[in-house]
């Protein structure tokens, strides 16, 4: 895409930020109860944080407890389900690579009310950081880009990600934000009751009453 | 009237509001595919993985839309971990509709091999199952079980037998 052309192109040029901070200027910027699917490990944790507020915990959340890799099926599926409601995966470097073939699978649907970030530490951090091969040559936002989601770009910092996350907002997809991101630690952790975690994003996303 | 199994099973789905059909494709299912897919009221393609489709079709569910994911014996062997940490947990009225290989007539050793580990998993997992062998009982069997799933919020799978489908057929 001519117009993502002043990101990165590739890993190496992106800014390392950090995952609470990006997160937290994420949720900062939906305004129309979108959804978000929050993959497992530090990224779950990190969405739990940075969606409290002296207003509550915004409910149009959806935090994985297993099924490592499937937060980007998921919000396909919601977005399928709910086509006028933007749809986001928050997915780690990890996550993906078990399921690259989602990526495919989003391109080839075109699914246009879908965007995916991942957050790429180049480490599987929730089991000890050992490394994923993410920090050993493969680039996410390429191989997005070759399964067929054209508008795919790194992030080169926090406010180039913010203005990915507006465009995707304002506009069609499938995206993919790539974001570089450090190993800190989250900031909280999810509740892991999952009846309640389903009944409330479903209620979230007014499917129930 | 629907006169095969595949046109039997459309039809209830279709009746249940089953909208969404994602799939790994099979031989076997074949004529229903094509049928729902000829179909305008479904949504329906392929998955690269069966994991992937369960993915897609537990949002769907959170998203409102019902959905069965069909796919072959093979396949259902890569689900477990998914079915237990997804499905089960979050009470996912998951559908699954497997062409059962590895049985009568198999061919293919890998197949046979899988197949043994079918039936435990759905019961280790404790999901409702039906092994569906005859025509006459198809619309029962699928109409019910679908009522079930849906009130209870429970996964649900039909094994397709050969007796039912035909199987897949030993050819040189």
């Amino acid at each position: 895409m001519a117009d993502l052309a002043n990101h990165p192109t590739n890993r190496d040029q992106a800014k390392v930020m950090n995952r609470y901070d990006i997160t937290k200027r994420m949720v900062g910027l939906l305004h129309n109860d979108e959804a978000v699917i929050g993959g497992i490990g530090y990224t779950n944790f990190d969405l739990w944080a940075a969606s409290e507020s002296p207003h509550g915990r915004r409910q149009q959340n959806f935090y994985m407890l297993g099924s490592m890799g499937l937060a980007v099926p998921i919000a396909l599926g919601v977005a399928i389900a709910q086509p006028q409601r933007k749809v986001f995966a928050l997915e780690g470097d990890g996550s993906v690579l078990m399921q690259l073939g989602s990526l495919s699978t989003v391109a080839a649907r075109a699914q246009k009310n879908l965007c995916i970030v991942i957050m790429d530490n180049g480490a599987y951090q929730i089991t000890g950081g050992q490394p994923t091969v993410t920090g050993q040559g493969t680039d996410i936002v390429g191989i997005a880009r070759a399964s067929g989601i054209a508008q795919s770009a790194w992030a080169a910092d926090e406010d180039a990600f913010v203005e990915l996350i507006g465009r995707a907002l304002k506009e069609d997809g499938p995206w993919l934000i790539g974001c570089r991101i450090d190993t800190s630690k989250p900031v909280d952790t999810t509740e892991r009751d999952p009846a309640r975690i389903r009944d409330n994003f479903m209620r979230g996303l007014g499917v129930r009453a | 009237m629907a006169e095969t199994w595949y046109e039997i099973v459309r039809d209830v789905l279709k009746r249940h509001n089953v909208s969404l059909v994602t799939y790994v494709p099979d031989n076997v299912l074949r004529p229903l595919i094509a049928a729902i897919e000829a179909d305008p009221f479904f949504t329906a393609f392929a998955c690269t993985r069966e994991e992937e489709a369960l993915g897609i079709n537990a949002g769907a569910y959170m998203g409102g839309l019902r959905s069965i994911l069909l796919m072959q014996t093979s396949g259902f062997a890569t689900l477990p971990n998914v079915i237990a940490s997804l499905s089960v947990p979050f009470s996912i009225p998951t559908l699954m509709m497997v062409s059962e290989r590895g049985t009568l007539g198999e061919f293919n050793i890998g197949q046979q091999l899988v197949a043994r580990t079918m039936r435990p998993v759905l019961d280790a997992l404790n999901i409702e199952t039906h092994t569906m062998t005859r025509l006459d009982e198809a619309e029962f069997i699928v109409d019910r079980a679908l009522v079930q799933a849906f009130a209870t919020m429970a996964p649900c799978c039909f094994i397709l037998s050969p007796l039912l489908t035909g199987g897949k057929v030993f050819a040189k």
